[in-house]
């Protein structure tokens, strides 16, 4: 338990500059637009008292010191500030009743990818060579190529219109994820197969699958009871490594199908100037990314304990 | 090198010969709109015909031009972003493996990790987001997430090709750090780094395309891929083709890109050899 807890805080030292970093960089973002950024904003036909009163609101009129002070002060009381368009709008609040939604869509593009890959890398291991493992690898290849707003609006076209057996978009219900989910999940998918194949393929060469086959354990067993248990312990980091491309990916799925996340909401609010608001989404995408690694690294240490605490 | 790769190899000259050449071979200028016979429906209007074989678009755009033109974006957006990541990458990763020390504990332990914590496609969004969307900052935004994997992998290979006898021989010539790096410890680190160029232009023609596609890269009326698809969503029920060209040839070029890397890599490196 000591152990745990070493390890928790070597790894909390080695991320909190980073997440430093993270909060400057985005900080610096509203001081990289051209011009005036409330001014942008508020349109041509604002009056120079507005914007200004406006400024003062936002604290842009204060030293670029103490806006950074101010903003730090921000993020730690869970204050990101206001929607320039909506000065009433908290970007924190508004963020938390969208983040649900990209969540939800994350994992569930995740079980996607996980449930097609462990079946389909399997097989293609199990047959190296032959035609399942060619027809597995070139479907892998198809998932890798295939952006999401290629594969997207293709699925709308025949599940949604031809076929009409799910919604075209929104989020009312579980029909309402399935495509979304799989656009998503499809790219992780092809790259997890790929690993999970080869990772089948090494671990079958190991003695103790001799052991177990002699022993006289069915071929079933060998792979799901002893194979894929080591065999699952790359895949698990880059499943971690993958969840930020799941999130940033979650951008584009969500426009394609009107899902209300934390994507839609980063785009919408980008083409509408809403700059404070733009800076909360991208802060909280990168965060959660952030934690996802700290957990993933957890996972890895906890299902091989082969690795020590460096 | 293997079948695949050679098969991508051929792809991308084809569609580099399409870019490079499109204002000569393109049947029809990428914004000149056709005029519609005004009662026939628009699914009529729209689909493929012998002078349109790819169709027209909602405007009466002839989508074979387009899709010819938007080659030309992705090919010179994709060569630019490799060009310049590749070469502050490779600047960075050298230093950093070379000097080793606190230089290196800066730019790998820390610099590194922080671009490596966005999911790169979202910094290239907040960047382009607040600088504003044109092709000139989408290149700048996806240099900015491209250099530190060359970075990553200079530094690999400096750190290894440092330690070799040839390079204490040179140091011990009198040799400049610099005329170090260069003459002697890059052309060691080459090989996997055009491995490296190859990957990062399937990345950077798919971001582009995606940056298009939310409406962040190029901008209407230029021609681009992902601005294409993104058009397309309105049309999906009547005119499927506008989705299905522009999207093949994003597939196409990212898959070719990815199979030359592939290729590449097993041919430089026969020891890695896929199984």
């Amino acid at each position: 338990m000591l152990n745990i807890l070493v390890v928790l805080a070597k790894r909390l030292l080695f991320v909190l500059p980073v997440v430093w970093a993270v909060v400057t960089l985005v900080f610096l973002l509203i001081h990289i637009v051209p011009g005036d950024p409330v001014r942008n904003s508020l349109g041509e036909n604002a009056t120079e008292q507005q914007v200004a009163e406006l400024k003062h609101k936002l604290g842009l009129d204060l030293p670029l010191a103490s806006q950074y002070v101010n903003y730090w002060k921000g993020v730690l009381q869970g204050d990101l500030g206001v929607s320039l368009l909506n000065p009433s709008d908290k970007v924190f609040e508004k963020i938390f009743t969208r983040y649900p939604a990209t969540i939800e869509l994350a994992i569930a593009g995740l079980i996607v990818a996980i449930s097609f890959a462990i079946p389909l890398g399997v097989t293609a291991g199990r047959h190296q060579g032959k035609l399942l493992d060619n027809i597995a690898s070139v479907v892998a290849l198809l998932g890798i190529s295939t952006p999401g707003f290629v594969l997207g609006p293709l699925m709308i076209l025949l599940f949604a219109i031809q076929l009409d057996w799910l919604p075209v978009s929104g989020r009312y219900g579980f029909e309402y994820l399935i495509l979304p989910a799989v656009t998503l999940g499809a790219p992780l998918a092809a790259i997890l197969t790929r690993m999970v194949r080869s990772s089948v393929i090494e671990e079958l060469n190991e003695d103790y699958v001799r052991t177990a086959r002699a022993k006289g354990l069915s071929e079933r067993q060998v792979i799901y009871k002893h194979v894929l248990k080591n065999g699952l312990i790359p895949v698990v980091t880059v499943i971690g490594l993958q969840f930020g491309v799941l999130l940033a990916g979650a951008i584009i799925t969500e426009m394609i199908f009107s899902w209300p996340g934390l994507g839609r909401l980063t785009i919408d609010s980008i083409n509408s100037r809403d700059y404070p608001m733009v800076q909360g989404c991208i802060l909280m995408i990168a965060l959660t990314y952030i934690i996802a690694n700290l957990i993933t690294d957890f996972a890895y240490r906890l299902l091989d304990p082969r690795i020590k605490v460096e | 090198m293997n079948r695949l790769g050679k098969i991508g190899t051929l792809i991308i000259v084809l569609f580099f010969i399409v870019a490079i050449f499109a204002p000569l071979i393109a049947p029809h200028s990428p914004t000149e709109q056709k005029q519609f016979a005004a009662d026939a429906p628009l699914e009529d209007r729209l689909k493929p015909s012998a002078s349109h074989p790819f169709g027209v678009d909602d405007l009466g755009r002839d989508v074979l031009s387009r899709v010819m033109f938007g080659a030309r974006i992705s090919m010179q957006v994709g060569v630019t972003v490799v060009l310049i990541s590749a070469f502050i990458g490779m600047i960075i990763g050298s230093i950093s493996g070379f000097y080793g020390g606190w230089v290196d504990r800066f730019f790998s332990g820390f610099l590194f990790n922080v671009f490596l914590s966005f999911p790169s496609i979202l910094l290239a969004i907040a960047m382009v987001a607040f600088l504003g969307p044109s092709i000139r900052n989408l290149i700048l935004a996806l240099s900015v997430i491209g250099w530190v994997g060359y970075a990553r992998l200079m530094r690999g290979q400096v750190l290894k090709v440092r330690e070799y006898d040839f390079v204490t021989a040179a140091r011990a010539l009198g040799a400049s750090d610099f005329r170090i790096i260069f003459r002697h410890v890059l052309p060691n680190a080459i090989q996997p780094l055009i491995v490296q160029a190859s990957l990062g232009m399937a990345g950077a023609v798919l971001s582009e395309a995606s940056l298009s596609f939310l409406g962040l890269g190029v901008q209407p009326p230029t021609s681009s891929w992902g601005v294409m698809l993104n058009d397309a969503r309105s049309f999906l029920r009547v005119a499927p083709h506008l989705l299905i060209f522009p999207g093949l040839a994003v597939m196409l070029t990212v898959m070719a890109f990815n199979f030359v890397g592939d290729g590449l890599r097993e041919w430089l490196d026969p020891k890695q050899k896929r199984q």
